[in-house]
């Protein structure tokens, strides 16, 4: 039994890779002749790249979790697969036509439903060291909640080449790596696509980027993201591995002290030196952003920035993975 | 090495999350409410969510002094 749940895990982290792999670059071909391109500004010369990456990452994750389900029908699958396509639907629309501020987390809060209807939660929550608590109607809030603050953490850490694309692969290895420490094999499994989606969709996200996931790549992997952590029981650990992103939304939110997208935003926190290297902003009305936090000491490449997030993401995956390790200590 | 504040302020989060777990389960859980005769269970289940509202806020409020406390120097800048 476990042989087969091994083969199966290999088998759908193959399909994973090899489908976003393999159908981004027509993808980027099919963007780039429909002149769905948008303008990198982040180079000195004038770049286009083609945008969302977003249907790849969902052919990805639906490729593999359909051929999950056909061994194992499970509500649980059926949730990830409905509610990440639900939140790809969400982006998409985003993608194709300026929506206001409140528009994402209102949809996203929606396509959080079928987790509900599902019935594939356990409602209290787990806390290491201590214990659980239950909450059986403050957990349907946490589960309205989850997914749109899952979504747009990444959504929003997705301002540089190869950041977001990085930074879920990061993460959700970490995260698959919490589930089997707290032995829920089954999630763990589900949980590999989303690893290997992130990964292969890096080889062409990395700087300089071929193609950038937009909304719709970005909200598809953060709700699936937050779905895996609600139906595998592992919301605590799921946000420490979140944190970086998280703390970006964060300090974002708590600077301009509403909710609006960062297209609306017009003091720019972070702008060019002569040789086009980033540089945080002096102008005391730009927001506060993880990246402009980075770049206080001085200037540096985009690539530079890129493995700082790298580093802070991996140093939150260790203290999620500390933090699984203590699921099964009580005082 | 770059970004080292950014790495205190996550260790901070992580210290808090725990801790604030901790409350949650030992001091508010075990909280029992009585004498609203059927409607106990539902006065329970609000003043408990009610608690943990303020408490997550409070989280939120904390972190963002403590925000500005370690990355005052940035900030200014």
């Amino acid at each position: 039994m476990m042989l087969d749940t091994t083969i199966i895990g290999i088998l759908i982290s193959a399909i994973a890779f090899v489908t976003v792999y393999a159908i981004t670059p027509s993808l980027i071909t099919v963007l780039t002749k429909r002149n769905m391109v948008v303008k990198d500004y982040n180079k000195e010369t004038v770049t286009m790249v083609a945008r969302p990456g977003g249907p790849s990452i969902l052919a990805g994750i639906l490729a593999s979790e359909f051929t999950l389900y056909a061994f194992f029908h499970t509500p649980e699958i059926l949730a990830i697969i409905i509610t990440t396509s639900l939140a790809f639907v969400v982006g998409f629309v985003d993608d194709r036509k300026v929506l206001g501020g409140w528009f994402k987390p209102l949809a996203l809060a929606g396509s959080a439903i079928p987790i509900i209807l599902l019935g594939v939660y356990v409602p209290h929550l787990e806390f290491p060291l201590f214990g659980l608590v239950r909450i059986p109607e403050l957990y349907l809030a946490l589960i309205i909640f989850m997914i749109p603050i899952t979504g747009n953490a990444i959504n929003s850490i997705d301002v540089l080449n190869g950041v977001a694309s990085g930074f879920m692969t990061i993460a959700s290895f970490a995260l698959t790596i919490c589930l089997v420490i707290v032995h829920n094999y089954d999630i763990a499994l589900a949980s590999l696509p989303l690893g290997f989606v992130s990964l292969a969709f890096y080889k062409y996200h990395k700087v300089p980027s071929r193609i950038f996931p937009g909304d719709s790549g970005a909200l598809t992997l953060g709700a699936m993201y937050g779905t895996l952590a609600i139906i595998g029981h592992v919301e605590v650990v799921a946000a420490i591995a979140l944190l970086p992103a998280v703390i970006n939304s964060f300090l974002f939110l708590s600077s301009v002290k509403r909710v609006i997208e960062h297209r609306q935003i017009k003091a720019q926190p972070v702008v060019h030196t002569d040789d086009f290297r980033l540089m945080a902003s002096d102008d005391k009305s730009a927001p506060v952003t993880l990246v402009r936090l980075i770049l206080a000491n001085g200037p540096l490449t985009e690539k530079q920035v890129g493995f700082v997030i790298f580093r802070l993401a991996l140093f939150s995956a260790a203290l999620a993975i500390i933090t699984a390790f203590m699921m099964g200590v009580k005082i | 090495m770059r970004g080292k504040p950014i790495f205190l302020y996550i260790f901070v989060m992580w210290t808090f999350i725990i801790g604030g777990g901790g409350l949650l389960v030992s001091i508010i859980a075990p909280l029992s409410i009585h004498g609203f005769g059927k409607f106990d269970d539902m006065v329970d289940s609000v003043v408990k969510a009610s608690i943990a509202i303020i408490l997550v806020l409070l989280w939120v409020l904390l972190m963002s002094k403590i925000k500005n406390w370690i990355f005052q120097k940035q900030i200014k800048h």
